[in-house]
């Protein structure tokens, strides 16, 4: 699949000092081997969202890099969907028909793809069992994006007898890592700062973008952005929210979107219209899936962020607040206990009331609020950026393929 | 001083990829277990490498089982005492870890009920490997040395001061090995060789370092306005 070129010199200003020079001696190691990536979508999602900006940056690099993409009916992405429930530990019923379509359609995109390289990277479970039609050379990985650690058994069960084909598997986390006889790596996500979620914006954009949006800024901004999601907690940033106003008159944005598709989310949305009331001060936006420069402006005007999950796979938007130089209260789940650094660049949290506690703490602290603002962009630019996720994938080529 | 060595000194960087085992510990006694059965590479990713990984935060201990312990199982005292184990004092990975099971044996034999995890994550052993990257950057005098020290990453500071005494055998570093064997300035090798990484990661090795190598090249230089 054919996508824009990128260069690894853009990244010169924004990686850690000696990042770019770091990478161009790493990819000397493993100049003209071929990386492939497989998913199953080219837009929308995380997924898709970091692999049209690696892939470039890759082939920049002098790797041969491709980015496949499998085609399936509804009834595959319903199955797949039902897959990625049942992994995250929802209770899921697939039946044998579902589980013979989806194997049929693997089937398909192996003959039409026929996918080679020194290392594939299959990325998530809707296309892993192409591993099936794996060609003798080359090694081929699985990649998990998504949280593991507690799936409903028979689903993992039957996707892991393709896993345990793979020569080896990445997660996100050491928690989403499973019982495998194979080798399992671990490379966090990270976000990229040239995208236009992340890029620097200048103050007249921000208030141009918070004008459209009907975001008033007369007051101290308190800001989660997450779909609406039950396990995103958006009631329990209300609740906050409402404990804080006793004391700081500020205002709440819930910015999230996907629910005009998601039964759930559409929802979730009501509850969440309904426990803001008539509060003037909490604003709920529904923004559409690519509202990127919408969430940039608004995670830039906010005075600190919110990320209150209760279950959570990796939480980028964390990274992507911090690396707008905001404190950040966050849920003491999934990958935000990582990315917070507790006390140093935010809190991490279990509870609306200890959330409450750590708002007015930190709004009651400004020139600590500025102190954890940029340690946490520091933090980010050292751990979270797309560099070091080229260089994580690079060394696994050079390790995988020596 | 400046004269030039008969072999350069090249520098090399290094990134560490992190394999997850599938090893975990809920208690302390779980984690002595596991800590004897764990790869050599896993004693050495939890105890060295810590440094490649994130610079140090106030008040955190210089190794992952010692802030478990602390932060996670809330056990203060094994986490001090394992903090206290140096890796640079012993000859191997694997006296390494005979003193670090000790440590927790010795802790939990006055315990009942061991301590575990309540509220916080468990353990997760990891091994590292780690992939030797070339930098363009080589030296044959000591000037030349200083102005590289200055201008590499921090991960070649780790790589040639650290990883190379422990894994390559060479108990000084490749820093302090250089400076004598091809500058033959024991000295200045010895003080370089003492410079204590717990201090404060690589960015304060790295300027000590430079203050060294600083003073050393100041001493030889010709008085001004002669």
């Amino acid at each position: 699949m054919a996508v824009s070129p990128m260069h690894i010199e853009d990244y010169r200003e924004v990686a850690p000092k000696g990042t770019v020079e770091f990478l161009l001696g790493l990819a000397e190691r493993v100049r003209g081997r071929r990386f492939l990536h497989v998913n199953s979508t080219r837009a929308g999602g995380g997924v898709a969202e970091i692999l049209s900006r690696l892939t470039p940056l890759m082939t920049d690099l002098g790797v041969q890099a491709a980015w496949e993409v499998i085609e399936g009916d509804p009834e595959f992405f319903a199955t797949t969907k039902a897959f990625h429930n049942a992994l995250q530990g929802t209770e899921q019923v697939l039946t044998d028909g579902m589980l013979a379509h989806y194997l049929e359609v693997n089937r398909d995109n192996a003959g039409r793809l026929q996918p080679e390289g020194d290392l594939v990277l299959i990325h998530d479970p809707q296309p892993a069992a192409l591993i099936e039609a794996r060609p003798p050379r080359g090694k081929w990985v699985w990649r998990c994006h998504i949280d593991l650690s507690a799936p409903q058994r028979p689903v993992w069960a039957f996707l892991r007898r393709f896993v345990v084909r793979y020569d080896a598997a990445v997660f996100s986390l050491p928690a989403f890592a499973q019982q495998l006889p194979l080798r399992q790596f671990l490379v966090y996500p990270s976000i990229d700062p040239q995208s236009e979620k992340n890029r620097r914006m200048s103050r007249r954009e921000i208030a141009k973008v918070l004008g459209a949006l009907q975001v008033p800024d007369d007051k101290p901004l308190l800001l989660q952005v997450s779909r609406f999601d039950r396990f995103k907690d958006p009631v329990g940033v209300i609740n906050a929210y409402r404990l804080v106003k006793r004391y700081h008159d500020v205002r709440l944005v819930l910015a999230g979107g996907g629910a005009a598709d998601d039964p759930e989310g559409a929802q979730v949305l009501a509850e969440v219209r309904e426990a803001a009331g008539r509060d003037p001060d909490i604003l709920v936006l529904d923004l559409p899936p690519d509202a990127h420069w919408q969430i940039n402006a608004l995670q830039r005007a906010a005075t600190l962020v919110i990320q209150k999950s209760i279950r959570e796979g990796f939480g980028l938007t964390v990274a992507e607040a911090m690396w707008k130089g905001k404190p950040v209260i966050g849920g003491a789940a999934g990958g935000i206990g990582v990315q917070i650094l507790y006390g140093v660049t935010g809190y991490t949290v279990t509870s609306v009331e200890g959330a409450a506690y750590r708002i007015r703490y930190l709004l009651s602290n400004p020139a600590l609020m500025r102190k954890m603002g940029e340690a946490g962009r520091e933090h980010v630019r050292r751990n979270f950026l797309i560099t070091r996720h080229l260089r994580d994938y690079l060394s696994l080529l050079v390790h995988l393929t020596a | 001083m400046d004269v030039p060595a008969a072999t350069p000194f090249v520098f090399l960087g290094c990134i560490e990829l992190q394999e997850l085992l599938g090893l975990r510990a809920r208690d302390e006694r779980e984690l002595m277990e596991q800590l004897e059965r764990a790869p050599l590479g896993s004693v050495y990713y939890h105890t060295h490498s810590v440094f490649l990984r994130h610079a140090r935060m106030p008040g955190t201990f210089p190794n992952d089982f010692a802030n478990w312990a602390a932060s996670q199982v809330g056990d203060q005292a094994l986490g001090e005492r394992l903090a206290v184990v140096d890796p640079f004092a012993v000859e191997t990975l694997e006296e390494l870890r005979d003193e670090l099971v000790s440590v927790i044996d010795l802790h939990i034999a006055a315990l009942h009920p061991v301590p575990r995890v309540v509220f916080g994550e468990p353990f997760f052993f990891v091994q590292s490997h780690v992939v030797e990257v070339p930098t363009d950057l080589a030296a044959q005098t000591l000037g030349e040395f200083r102005r590289c020290v200055a201008e590499v990453d921090a991960s070649s500071i780790y790589f040639h001061a650290l990883e190379s005494r422990v894994r390559r055998g060479r108990r000084r570093g490749d820093f302090a090995e250089w400076i004598e064997g091809a500058l033959g300035l024991p000295a200045l090798a010895g003080k370089i060789a003492r410079i204590d990484p717990y201090v404060g990661g690589l960015e304060e090795m790295r300027t000590r370092m430079l203050g060294l190598l600083d003073a050393a090249l100041a001493e030889e230089a010709p008085p001004r306005g002669r």
